[in-house]
């Protein structure tokens, strides 16, 4: 099933910026990348992708995480809308909720 | 049963022992996973111009109609279905390769390390003995294949007295054992790449 056809590996996807004039002329508003609860990730495991793609040291990946079990849901980095929605499809890729939008 | 996975002290490899009956249930899981991302079509989004429609198939533009494939690509723009529809058309594509590609991998090592196609002789073990990369590609595969379970199986936060008062023979509860049993063996994974 595995050989019976090319398989790819995963490659990051190059997304066009979706830019109005407003958004050229105006500063740059930040986005977020917010990662959600879900029943089934391991707070080990939330805590070890933290460490891994952001390069967080541990006590602040295991802040992070313990925002995710409790409050339900953690900011868990800020940027420009092209490299949120990079950390959008990397969360993914581990298996972990994840959504953005621009920062209050 | 197995013990988890280690980390080798002089090699820095990361090992586990499984019985034959462990590795081919592993391979059965990550085999349904590999059906599930390659054979669901995309869907094709019914609320643009039919012009327009037919002539983009870059890439799936709504939430898959699969409640696992649902969860496995959540929609990124939960507020906005244009960004979410043009996120999906740019990123489910390759995370579907990618999710696919690793579950082949964990399927792979465990044939590499002994498993056969049909599993016969009894008493089989399988040492796997897997080099960093791999082993984080088993730790991704193995959330997809529990993040699989949970959804089919309905499992919710603080669940766990539900299932175990289940009778032994009730599937549910024969489904629940292995959906635990993978979180065993990622806890352990983590653990052992975390060393």
């Amino acid at each position: 099933m595995c050989h019976d056809g090319t398989v790819s590996a995963a490659s990051p996807v190059e997304v066009e910026p979706t830019t109005t004039p407003d958004e050229i002329t105006l500063p740059a508003v930040p986005w977020v990348t917010i990662v959600w609860n879900d029943p089934v990730n391991l707070m080990s495991y939330v805590t070890y992708v933290f460490q891994k793609y952001f390069g967080y040291a541990r006590k602040k990946a295991e802040k992070l995480m313990m925002e995710v079990h409790e409050d339900g849901k953690s900011v868990v980095s800020t940027g420009s809308r092209e490299e949120m929605e990079r950390d959008v499809q990397a969360m993914h890729e581990y298996g972990l909720w994840a959504t953005l939008e621009r920062s209050e | 049963m197995s013990g988890g996975f280690a980390r080798h002290r002089r090699s820095g490899r990361v090992i586990a022992n499984f019985t034959g009956f462990e590795a081919d249930l592993l391979r059965s899981l990550a085999s349904q996973l590999v059906e599930l991302l390659r054979n669901e079509a995309a869907v094709p989004r019914d609320d643009v111009d039919p012009f327009e429609a037919m002539m983009d198939f870059s890439g799936p533009t709504s939430e898959p109609e699969d409640p696992v494939l649902a969860r496995l690509f959540p929609t990124a723009y939960p507020g906005d279905d244009e960004s979410a529809a043009e996120f999906r058309r740019f990123t489910e594509g390759s995370l579907r390769d990618g999710k696919a590609a690793a579950a082949c991998t964990l399927i792979d090592s465990l044939e590499e390390a002994g498993l056969p196609p049909e599993l016969t002789e009894e008493g089989l073990m399988i040492d796997v003995e897997l080099d960093e990369p791999t082993a984080e590609t088993w730790l991704r595969s193995f959330t997809d294949v529990r993040l699989a379970l949970a959804t089919r199986l309905g499992v919710e936060e603080g669940d766990e007295d539900v299932w175990h008062a289940l009778p032994d023979d009730d599937p549910r509860a024969q489904a629940h054992d292995i959906y635990e049993w993978v979180g065993y063996l990622q806890e352990t994974l983590v653990d052992a790449l975390s060393a």
